[in-house]
């Protein structure tokens, strides 16, 4: 994976497991890699491959257990406000592109039906 | 762990290290930066305890460093320190019977990792192979601290991808690993804090994730800032 150095490494990891579990190729309930494989896996320092649980395990999206490892939430809910989530904010960031091209949001959606016909 | 204490060396009028105070914690990698020059490689010498600093003190567990603190402190040099005659195997054998924390085993597998064969001699050895086979040896003892100086240094795009994931597995929170390097941007992943030297002096140390949150700029951002355009002759 290519990083953004200017941005925490720790976020562009945690965006990464994000969009695996919003997609469902990381199923409720898997196990996910340890720490030390999380940081060979993403090759980020160990200490960032923590961070990344932390902040995941924050937003209710995995859990660990101990002596167990961490695993994905099995709570539907969260993924499904997480996949929201994450849908919303595609929605701002191509609103944002359209308005610096001097499109209007209603314009916007009027190129997109068009787009889709 | 380890840390130096005011350390100066001068070289006749030539002060290549000046009043360094640092310290080095368990469970981090450092980025140690600075341009050609600016003294990472006589530090890193002097507190892998191969070189005495004209003044000040290198501690290692609050002890200063000796020979005896060298059996925990593994240090990767720049130039080339095997005889011609030696094959990789050889060069293991050496190490195994001269620091007890070697792990043949390990050497093995890691040699094995990167593509590097047991018979290969090291007079035949590209540069690249060489710095692999550096790495090999070295990350093949179990210290409590690493020290590599330069370890990308003449390497392809794909070997230092597998030097960055040998370097990881070998991270753990009981460990420090010191990373000298002027390709900055090999190391804005996987090291989480650096130390700048300019000139000799420390100038700057900081923790890379929290400079990406707080400024929103990379290491090599930081490099630029505090080298401006010396860093470009260099």
């Amino acid at each position: 994976m290519q990083y953004d150095p200017n941005r925490p490494i720790w976020l562009q990891v945690m965006t990464d497991l994000q969009t695996e579990i919003a997609t469902g190729k990381r199923a409720p309930g898997s196990k996910l890699p340890g720490g030390r494989d999380l940081a060979m896996t993403y090759s980020i320092n160990p200490n960032t491959a923590a961070r990344v649980y932390q902040e995941l395990e924050k937003e209710g999206l995995c859990e660990t257990r101990r002596g167990l490892g961490t695993f994905v939430t099995e709570n539907e809910q969260h993924i499904v406000s997480l996949r929201e989530g994450m849908a919303r904010q595609a929605v701002r960031d191509f609103l944002e592109r359209m308005a610096v091209l001097g499109i209007s949001p209603e314009q916007a959606v009027e190129m997109i039906r068009k787009q889709e016909d | 762990m380890l840390e130096s204490r005011s350390i100066t060396k001068k070289f006749g009028s030539k002060t290549a290290v000046d009043q360094v105070t640092v310290r080095f914690e368990p469970g981090h990698i450092y980025a140690v930066l600075g341009p050609n020059g600016s003294g990472k490689t006589t530090w890193m010498k002097m507190a892998a305890g191969l070189i005495k600093p004209t003044s000040g003190e290198v501690l290692f567990d609050g002890k200063p460093v000796n020979i005896e603190s060298r059996k925990h402190i593994a240090y990767m040099s720049t130039e080339p320190y095997f005889y011609t005659w030696m094959t990789a195997r050889d060069v293991g054998r050496y190490y195994e019977d001269f620091f007890e924390d070697f792990s043949y085993a390990t050497y093995k597998r890691l040699l094995e990792r990167m593509e590097l064969t047991e018979d290969m001699k090291t007079s035949a050895l590209s540069s690249g192979m060489m710095a692999k086979l550096k790495i090999a040896v070295t990350l093949a003892r179990d210290a409590m601290v690493y020290m590599l100086d330069e370890p990308f240094n003449g390497i392809d795009l794909l070997a230092r991808d597998e030097i960055r994931q040998t370097i990881l597995e070998r991270a753990d929170e009981s460990k420090v690993l010191l990373l000298s390097s002027h390709l900055v941007e090999e190391m804005e992943a996987i090291a989480d804090k650096a130390v700048f030297i300019r000139k000799g002096q420390l100038v700057d140390q900081v923790d890379l994730e929290q400079l990406r949150t707080e400024k929103g700029i990379s290491m090599a951002d930081r490099y630029r800032e505090i080298y401006g355009h010396e860093g470009a002759q260099a």
